[in-house]
């Protein structure tokens, strides 16, 4: 018992650091049709950035705050890149993107090394039905359910969220009144950036992470974004928690080697499904 | 005489090498309802890109003096939104005028709307679409409406509803009208002059009652004897 409450615990925290890496892809691309294969460099970026702010003794709080918006700006970056000039389709933005994934690389190898690194989150652990929990991964659960209620907020209540809606429902009616769908787009990279960034922030503490570790963060990202169509961050926002705590299960009571291969296998299933699905309806429209 | 609200001048569209419109101009004058007929392909709403700042033109000019405010065609709803919150969108060019996302004067002109404020926009009927498309058209506060095809997939009940709400527009607030409509009986009833755009180039031009007399307008697009039935509708 104590044993799975502190594999659920612990992938439900994980679960929540691939939410906010999905919802950064959800949000990049309802607005801008634009699947961003550099969103697990976010969470590269926020990590290592955090960490090394924090060895050069900002406090934390600061540090980790720091990370988030140099990761945005890291976000918007990629996003002027991709998608300012006018007229990029999301499949040249895509490309460009990867490409962009790629680069980090070398530029993350060359601040930070090639070696995983890790910096110190919330310490200590608290005990839970008779499992130790750490308790870094209640902050991450925790800083994750404020971060997708006030995202709720921004989209649901504020004149800017509404019109980053009103870009990702219909560009030509958000064109026609006005709306700067472009500049929107790179917003919407921009908080794509720093959803990528906190996740990266908050999961380094629980796994050390080294330069190539967006693959493995895009994969599972990718895999509870998918679940949505891209489009729907509450069904990623699920997506990801199961994911987590599926992938913390097989860690835990199977060998930790495998847990990719269940997000690999997770979305490549959906896509087939998705791929069939759509043929049947595309054979059913021409009839 | 004022100078026209818009002014369309030597205007060239191209999308690759084909030419969707060619040398056009046009003028619509404050306050005046002006028509642009045309079939399928024309260029009509090549033209309305152009004049909304859409699309940019390889030569010529689209000029607006004031505000041009888009009724687009296919009504164009953000389907994800309520009512309300399309026709606060409506509002985005005046975002930093106080006041300007208060819905309440366009559920004054159109008290219909009122009662589907919370509905969603992509829930609602065609015609209920169109009255928001209108709303948020009217949310800019705009010194000319850019109606692209009012017509377009609604009842002849609900467009001549709409047309009524239109002319009520026009005369009472004062708002010039560019009605862009395949119906070409329907927009030279609610409009005082009109141009007639065919395979990008203006063709003809003149009062309403000129084109509707005139046996090519008449002949393409009024079933050959529409002026007379047109007199007497009007």
């Amino acid at each position: 018992m104590s044993a799975f409450v502190q594999y659920l615990v612990s992938g439900i925290a994980v679960g929540c650091g691939f939410a906010l890496l999905a919802s950064g892809l959800v949000a990049i691309h309802r607005v801008t049709r634009v699947v961003n294969f550099a969103q697990g460099m976010f969470a590269v970026v926020g990590g290592m950035t955090a960490g090394s702010l924090l060895s050069s003794g900002l406090p934390h709080g600061a540090a980790e705050a720091a990370a988030v918006l140099v990761a945005g700006a890291v976000g918007l970056a990629v996003g002027f890149a991709a998608t300012g000039k006018r007229g990029t389709s999301p499949q040249s933005a895509l490309i460009v993107t990867l490409g962009l994934g790629f680069l980090a690389y070398a530029v993350e190898i060359m601040i930070w090394g090639d070696n995983p690194r890790s910096h110190p989150g919330l310490g200590g652990s608290v005990v839970l039905f008779g499992a130790h929990v750490q308790k870094q991964s209640f902050l991450v659960i925790g800083v994750a359910a404020a971060v997708f209620a006030l995202l709720g907020l921004f989209f649901g209540r504020t004149y800017t969220g509404k019109a980053l809606t009103a870009c990702a429902s219909n560009p030509y009616a958000a064109r026609a009144v006005g709306i700067d769908v472009v500049r929107m787009g790179l917003l919407a990279f921009a908080l794509g950036g720093m959803l990528g960034g906190l996740g990266g922030v908050l999961l380094t503490p629980l796994q050390p992470i080294s330069y190539n570790g967006d693959v493995l963060l895009i994969t599972n990202g990718f895999a509870a974004a998918i679940l949505g169509g891209l489009d729907r961050p509450g069904v990623a926002l699920a997506g990801a928690l199961t994911l987590g705590v599926a992938e913390s299960m097989v860690a835990g009571y199977g060998a930790a080697s495998y847990q990719t291969v269940v997000a690999l296998v997770l979305m490549l299933t959906i896509m087939m499904v998705r791929a069939s699905r759509r043929t049947a309806l595309q054979e059913e429209a021409a009839r | 005489m004022t100078a026209p609200v818009v002014e369309v001048s030597g205007l060239v569209v191209r999308y690759g090498t084909a030419t969707a419109l060619d040398r056009v101009a046009l003028t619509v004058g404050a306050g005046e309802p002006v028509a642009l007929i045309g079939p399928n392909g024309a260029g009509k709403t090549s033209l309305v890109n152009a004049v909304m700042g859409v699309l940019r033109p390889v030569a010529g000019r689209a000029r607006v003096r004031g505000r041009a405010a888009l009724v687009p065609e296919g009504r164009q709803m953000f389907d994800d939104l309520t009512v309300e919150d399309n026709l606060a969108l409506g509002a985005w060019r005046r975002r930093r005028e106080r006041g300007a996302r208060d819905t309440a004067r366009v559920y004054e002109v159109l008290p219909r709307l009122a009662a589907l404020r919370d509905r969603r926009a992509g829930s609602l009927s065609g015609g209920e679409q169109q009255m928001v498309a209108f709303g948020r058209a009217l949310m800019a506060d705009p010194d000319v409406l850019v109606v692209d095809e009012l017509s377009l997939g609604l009842a002849p009940l609900v467009t001549a509803d709409l047309a009524e709400h239109l002319r009520a527009l026009n005369t009472g607030r004062g708002l010039a009208i560019l009605l862009i409509e395949q119906n070409a009986r329907l927009a030279l009833d609610l409009c005082t002059r009109g141009y007639v755009l065919e395979a990008g180039r203006i063709r003809a031009e003149g009062t309403a009652a000129e084109l509707a007399a005139g046996s090519a307008v008449a002949d393409a697009y009024l079933g050959g004897a529409a002026s007379p039935e047109r007199e007497e509708g009007a």
